[in-house]
Order: C-alpha cells, then structure tokens, then sequence
C-alpha cells in the first residue's frame, strides 16, 4: 500500500463526500444570509459561489467513471457562454438575463431526468412486487429503480420543463422579442392550460406505472413545454417580475426533486432552498402589486381591464398639459423638497447618470432631494435600487414606498421619471380598475408633479394613468435621459 | 427497508430545507430583492452536479451522452452566469454608500477589496 491509494481512497469515501456537500450546503445557508443586508450582501454572494465550488470539486472527486472529457465539454461550453452574458448585460437587461439563467436552469433539469429515463425508464413500474398491505406504499425492490425515484424523475422533468420555457417566454417579453402585450387564448386560456396539466400528469402517472415508452416521456415533455408557453404568454409584462420569481422557486423544487431521484443531498438542501426563497419571493411581489398569484396564472392582466382603461382613456383626452425643460427646471430651482420617481422608462433609457447629476445640481442649490422607489418599480423589485447605485446615489437618499408615502404632502415637485402604473392614482379610487388595490407612491399628493414619459402611451400594464389628467401635473415628453440632461443644462444656467 | 429509510431521510432533509430557506430569507430588505433572486437563482444551477454525477454511468448512448452535455453546460450556464451577474450587481450597492451609512460603508468596501471577481 502506497500512499496514493490510500489518499485516493480516502479522498473518494463516502463520509469525506458528505462532509464536503455539508460544508458546501452551509455554505449556501450563510451566504443567502449575507445577502439579507447591503452590507453583506457581496460577500453573501462569494460565499455561496464558495459553497458551489466545493460541491463540484466534491462530485468530481467521486466519480470513478470516465466521461471526463464530456464534461470538460459542457464546462467549457457553458463557461464560454455564460460569463461573457454574464459580464456584458446591461444592468437594465437585468431581470432578462435573470429569467434566461433561470431558464437554462430548468432546461438541464429536464434533460437530466430525460437521461435517467432513458436509463432506467425501461425498469419503472417493473422492478417491484407489490405487497397487498395496510401499506400500498410498501414495494420490494427487484431490479432497476424504486419506484419514488420514477416520481420524482418524472416531476422534475415536466417542472423543469415548465420553467425552462416559460422563463424562456418571459425572457423574449422583457427583451421585447415577444410583445408585453398579454397574448391568450382568451376565455379557452384556462381549459387549454388545464388541458395541457392533465396531459402532462397524465404522461407522468403512465410512465410511472410502467409504460416504457420514450416517445410518451418525449411527448410528456412537450406537454410540459406548451404549458409553460401557456402560462406565461397571456401574462402582461407588469406581472413579470412575479412570473420570473415563480419560475425561480419551480426551478429550484425541481432541481430538489431531482436530488431525491439521484440521492444527493446537497441538490435536496440547495433545490429546496432556493423553492421555499422563490416562494416567499413571489409572494411578497404579488402583494406588493395587490394580485393573487392564482389571477395571475390563470389569465393576464390585459383583458377586460386595457378596455376600460382605453374608454378611460377617451373622457381625459385633452386635458394634459404639457411643459418644457426650461419651465420645469424653475420648477425645480424653486423647491425646497423635490421628490424624484424612477421607474422602468428611466432604465431603458439609461438615465440613472443623467438624474444623478440632476440631483447635484439641485442639491448645489439647497434642495432637498430624494428618490420614492416603489416595491415593484422597474421590472423586479429592487430594479431602481441597482441602476440608482450604479450611478452613486447615497442610500440614504432611496425611500421605500411606506417611507416616501407620508412625505409628499410637504413635497413640492415631484419628478416623476418614466414610471407609470405605480404612480397611477386609479388603484386607490377606481374600483373598476385592474390595478384597483395596489399600494401606490402617492406623487398626486405633492404641490406639482413632473412627469418625464416618452409619449401617451399607456404604460406596461396597459392602463390609462389618471395622474396625467390632474391639474398639478405637467408632462415634459421625451426620452428620459435627455429630457433630464435638458433640465440639468438649463438648471446650470439659471 | 433500505429503500424507505433513504427516502425519509431525503424528505427529512428536503423538509428542512425547506424551512431554512424560508427563515433566512424572509429577513431581506426589499433593496435586495433583485440581487437575492439573481442569487438564489445561481444556486438552483447546484443541478450541474445531476448532469456531473450521471454522464460517466454505464448505458449511456451517444445520444444520452449529447443529451447530458448540453444539461452540464446548461448548469454551468446557469451558476456561473449566475453568480457573476449577481456579485455585478451587488458591486453597485457596494461602492455606493460613501456618504450614507458610515460603518456600513467601510465593512461593505472592505470585503470586495481583497476577493475581486
């Protein structure tokens, strides 16, 4: 016995791999609470990419099969792919990018379930006796696979198949390759949907049971992705950020479901993690927009509500009032608390730099200035506070909607910028409205409010925004950042 | 026997897993809600090591081997896509606060200085 054995042997044992998936598992746990803080939260993120090295490094080393080659290919395939993506997006393609990660995600578990299946599913439903019991649940395990793995192979596949096309949708909405617009099969929306589950399941139970059949798990598959196109394509864009978030926490059961197939403890706890984040995640994004997550999957936001805000649309016409840079930036050079609210148009339109210097200028003359962000402000939460950092505005100057809402009594501009759905007064007085119930920056409360928007057009949700229509409001049209770089120049000339 | 104990060991886990996942995170600021989804969703690319574990094992045809190739540069896509888009992100919240919140500013500075991405 020499000592190389001995250390591969050791280095291969079973309770050695456990420790590292234990480390690696903890790992993740304390990262995810760095990211809880702002302080933390890079750290948070290097540690739990730590975690996720050594639960490679601890796979590799247990692996006496060869292959290695193959997945030097997808390393380096994925590598290649992934970090230029990762470095060049913009931090506006965000929540895109987010979406197509999360999409690729699902897509390797479906095709891992695929591959064990095409392994071990000429054994599913075969290998046991079953014991007429107390217990229907106990099997004798004959040859192949029990038969849990099969169940939780075959949720992981039709689940990851879900996620990776309905990421995929969602990303091609938000990159607007697909129209935002909801798109539906109208009232059949929901049996079709329910058409395409049964199916699914049903594919699912069948192969379970035994049916050996590649072309049903392929066509389980494709059930499974008409589904996830389904659900996602009659979803405006203003619920994307919940239907990405959604998709996040599938991806992650699934990838859970497939560590109980493959008994691997580190995918259990990381899948698991990531499920039962991605829920709460959802939640508090459907809350924050005051829908259910039921509505939201079971129809789009466009329907019946774009017709009513397009009638709305036609009693307002004609009443707003338009304004230039140089009125708005005496508007602004006279306040002594302006308010500044971002939203989605600022992004595409890059103008975080822009307003920053904005709020320089106005600051150099004594203004009190600070920005309202609300919960879903942009295309995810937290969307406005990452372009915002990006362009060093100090934290302290962001306020989250419950601390921004008491303040624009005392406000005296508000500038509203390329956001529009949450700053529209209809979800507090128009029962009829879509967005009827969900919480809102209160900008008409302020003495006068600015809106910077491109045109008329109703915003990502497709409703009329009242705001428009108010006496205290003036609209200064035009692209965001060169509508703000506008005001600043006329500022400095003041 | 053997079957079932490894299963409820599973569920046990996946279980209590679950129930962390939920403590740690129902703790995070809105702020970070973006990063923390970019995040946890590089995490779920753990199912790399699903592709990693299988690709070597016996009865794999050309076609399964295609199959689990592309499954592997897709988890890899997906963690390391993942965290590097999250630590770009998170960068920003770091630079930021020079004039805001002091001792947090300093801690959040320290941290990146060494690492690098």
């Amino acid at each position: 016995m020499n000592g190389l054995p001995l250390a591969t042997s050791f280095l291969q044992n079973q309770s050695f791999l456990d420790v590292l998936y234990i480390i690696a598992f903890g790992l993740f746990i304390q990262g995810l609470r760095g990211l809880s803080g702002p302080t933390t939260a890079v750290r948070g993120n290097r540690i739990a990419a730590v975690g996720m090295a050594i639960a490679v490094i601890a796979t590799l080393l247990n692996r006496n099969e060869g292959n290695w080659g193959l997945i030097a290919l997808g390393i380096a395939i994925g590598t290649a792919v992934g970090v230029p993506a990762a470095r060049r997006v913009k931090m506006t393609a965000m929540p895109q990018m987010v979406a197509l990660f999360n999409g690729v995600g699902g897509g390797a578990v479906f095709l891992i379930s695929w591959s064990e299946f095409r392994r071990y599913g000429s054994t599913y439903g075969s290998h046991f006796v079953q014991v007429n019991s107390a217990f229907s649940a106990v099997n004798f395990h004959v040859g192949g696979v029990p038969t849990y793995v099969a169940i939780f192979s075959v949720f992981a596949a039709i689940v990851g198949s879900v996620s990776f096309w309905g990421s995929n949708i969602a990303f091609g909405k938000l990159q607007e390759i697909i129209p935002g617009r909801p798109i539906s099969f109208g009232s059949a929306q929901q049996i079709v949907n329910l058409v395409l589950l049964v199916l699914a399941l049903a594919a699912g139970v069948d192969l379970v049971a035994g049916a050996h059949s590649e072309l049903l798990f392929i066509g389980m598959l494709v059930c499974a992705a008409l589904l996830g196109n389904a659900v996602v394509l009659p979803i405006g864009g203003a619920d994307m950020p919940v239907v990405i978030s959604m998709l996040n926490a599938f991806t992650g059961l699934s990838a859970a479901a497939t560590g109980i197939a493959l008994n691997n403890p580190a995918l259990i706890v990381a899948g698991m993690i990531v499920g039962a984040s991605g829920s709460i995640l959802t939640n508090l994004m459907a809350t924050a927009m005051n829908r259910s997550i039921p509505a939201i999957i079971a129809g789009g936001f466009g329907g019946g509500g774009a017709v009513e805000g397009a009638s709305g649309a036609g009693e307002h016409a004609g009443t707003v009032r338009s304004t230039s840079a140089a009125d708005a930036a005496i508007q602004l050079a006279y306040a002594n608390r302006v308010v500044i609210v971002p939203g989605y148009g600022m992004a595409v339109a890059q103008a975080q730099h822009a307003v920053r210097e904005l709020t320089k200028e106005l600051e150099k003359r004594g203004v009190e200035v600070s920005y309202a962000i609300h919960p879903v402000a942009g295309r995810m939460p937290g969307h406005m506070n990452v372009l915002l950092a990006e362009a060093d505005v100090p934290y302290d100057q962001l306020k989250e909607m419950d601390e921004a809402n008491p303040e624009f009594g005392r406000t005296d501009v508000s500038l509203v910028i390329g956001a529009n759905d949450v700053t529209n007064p209809a979800a507090k007085n128009n029962p009829s409205s879509p967005i009827y119930g969900m919480p809102i920056l209160e900008v008409s409360n302020s003495h006068s409010v600015i809106v910077i928007k491109r045109s008329m057009n109703p915003g990502f949700a497709g409703i009329e925004n009242e705001l428009y229509y108010e006496p205290e409001t003036t609209m200064l049209f035009g692209d965001a950042k060169s509508a703000v770089s506008e005001i600043t120049a006329e500022l400095a000339q003041l | 026997m053997i079957i079932a104990s490894t299963l409820t060991t599973n569920l046990a886990i996946l279980v209590l897993a679950g129930f962390i996942g939920f403590v740690v995170i129902s703790k995070v600021p809105n702020t970070l809600h973006t990063p923390l989804m970019s995040g946890t969703n590089a995490i779920h690319g753990i199912v790399l090591l699903g592709g990693l574990l299988i690709v070597g094992l016996s009865g794999n045809g050309t076609f399964n081997k295609v199959i689990l190739v592309i499954a592997i540069a897709f988890g890899t896509i997906n963690v390391v896509g993942g965290f590097l888009v999250t630590d770009r992100m998170l960068e920003m919240f770091k630079s930021k606060p020079k004039q805001g919140g002091g001792d947090a500013a300093g801690k959040g500075e320290h941290d990146g200085k060494g690492t690098g991405s």
